[in-house]
């Protein structure tokens, strides 16, 4: 079908929509606000009324996004994800709060939004999104909002919005840093068209490793937002063909123009991808961001009791711990010694390949990418300890802090 | 003599270095200095065989150089050039 025809077929559904939507009075007093300037005005907050967005993650992108949406009336908003609220998403996932721990996100968010504005509709899913479920769960919503926390779920988002012809409003952070751009494959690029591959499996750090600014999430959601309410209003520009890239340690806003790229193997003439996929093969990589336990191999792992029996016994064991400076002030083992682990390759000469030797860093990841370095200088005489101090903290020395 | 924005993931391979000058008439050479200066940086832009990583978006004032001409658009003097990583969080 012709993009024209769409777009004619498209206003026609739109103006007879307006023309069934209603405000009564008390939503008239609510979005005041909005209908006094005439971008929006009545018919524009009809639109809003009769739209429907999928949320995906009610994190820290989605925080600010359920709020904002639904305080703007979209009139129908999807949320899935499928965790319960934790201690440290307290630091910036707004929109729960301390009396929601243990609870389920979607659930928490739904209380909150639907506190903000009882005039809405919020359909719940608590479930993660897959290639099994995503396209029947999309299926009813206009708009796709990713604000999920791992490459496997970009990668499906994307893939479920071209193939039902939806914008997918990106939002994406780390550390200090944050993108935002609007998807949307009839008009402009997709996500595959600027990142046709994932980086291969750890390379780039999770935000559950590599930590988050509590207020980052903030910006960006609420950027997100701003560009799926302009989209149903069909005012302004968006980001579509437009990558915003933002900075908050430098208070920089940068953009870059992004392209169609015709070899797209989703987007483009010739798609290779005509039907969802499996993700996490793909991405090589679990579609969460939850902490794993870093093993290094049944041969080179030691469990914290067996670490503990064994130092109890007087053994002599060297503890080196291969995490960073910064961590090493939260929480440390009186008897362990500094090495981060970018660090190793120049030290090496600071350990003896005869001594007994225990690595160990925050869950045993990195001390196990390290165990495979000294292993490739020649060390034998090592082990990983299974689960780092954060197993140690939970097993053995409860007093410690977990971080 | 460019200068090239290094996103927030590299910054730990450029002692925390958010933007530096780099020489070379092409973005090729441009990273070849780069990589030059700061070693650890290499493997994350480039793969076993040096070709620049499917996953390492290099722009050029606002355009990826995908659609200039890859590693051999040409640079000149003041251009600026950005990495833009792949980032999941959320």
């Amino acid at each position: 079908m012709g993009s024209r025809k769409k777009q004619e077929e498209r206003s026609k559904y739109m103006a007879e929509l307006i023309d069934n939507i209603s405000l009564s009075n008390d939503e008239i007093l609510r979005y005041s606000r909005h209908l006094i300037m005439p971008e929006v005005g009545m018919d524009g907050q009809k639109k809003l009324k009769g739209a429907s967005i999928l949320l995906v993650g009610t994190g820290g992108l989605g925080s600010p996004l359920g709020m904002y949406l639904a305080a703007a009336g979209i009139g129908r908003i999807g949320l899935a994800d499928y965790d319960v609220v934790d201690f440290p998403n307290l630091q910036r996932q707004i929109i729960h709060g301390t009396s929601q721990l243990g609870v389920l996100k979607v659930e928490s968010a739904q209380k909150r939004m639907l506190d903000i504005n009882p005039y809405i509709q919020i359909d719940t899913y608590n479930e993660p999104l897959t290639s099994n479920n995503a396209m029947q769960v999309a299926e009813p919503y206009d708009l796709i909002i990713d604000g999920t926390d791992n490459f496997p779920t970009r990668y499906l988002i994307n893939d479920v919005s071209v193939l039902q012809g939806k914008p997918n409003v990106y939002g994406s952070i780390f550390r200090f840093e944050g993108q935002v751009s609007v998807f949307f494959a009839e008009k402009g690029p997709c996500y595959r068209c600027l990142f046709p591959e994932p980086p291969p499996p750890g390379l780039v750090p999770s935000c559950a490793e590599g930590g988050v600014f509590g207020v980052l999430p903030g910006t960006i959601g609420t950027l997100q937002a701003t560009e799926a309410i302009k989209l149903i209003l069909g005012i302004g520009e968006t980001l579509i063909g437009r990558l915003l890239l933002y900075n908050a340690l430098d208070m920089s806003f940068d953009f870059v123009n992004l392209r169609k790229n015709p070899d797209c193997r989703v987007c483009g003439p010739n798609p290779e991808v005509t039907e969802l996929i499996d993700y996490e093969e793909f991405c090589g990589v679990p579609g969460h961001d939850h902490e794993e336990v870093g093993s290094a191999g049944d041969d080179w792992d030691i469990s914290v009791t067996e670490l503990n029996d064994r130092l109890r016994n007087g053994e002599k064991i060297r503890l080196i711990d291969v995490r960073e400076p910064h961590e090493w002030e939260i929480v440390h083992l009186e008897e362990a010694e500094l090495i981060p682990f970018g660090e190793i390759a120049g030290r090496m000469s600071e350990l003896d390949s005869a001594e007994e030797l225990v690595l160990f860093c925050k869950t045993g990841i990195r001390s196990a990418q390290a165990i495979g370095l000294l292993h490739g200088a020649g060390f034998r005489k090592m082990k990983n300890l299974k689960g780092g101090i954060i197993s140690w903290a939970k097993e053995i020395d409860q007093k410690l802090p977990v971080y | 003599m460019s200068t090239i924005r290094i996103p927030t993931p590299l910054r730990s391979y450029t002692k925390g270095e958010t933007e530096l000058n780099v020489n070379g008439s092409t973005v090729g050479e441009a990273l070849a200095d780069l990589t030059n200066q700061y070693p650890d940086l290499a493997v994350h832009l480039y793969d076993d065989s040096g070709v620049l990583r499917a996953f390492v978006n290099v722009f050029i004032n606002e355009e990826n150089i995908r659609h200039l001409q890859g590693v051999e658009t040409p640079l000149t003097k003041g251009d600026k050039l950005m990495i833009i990583p792949s980032i999941a969080g959320g």
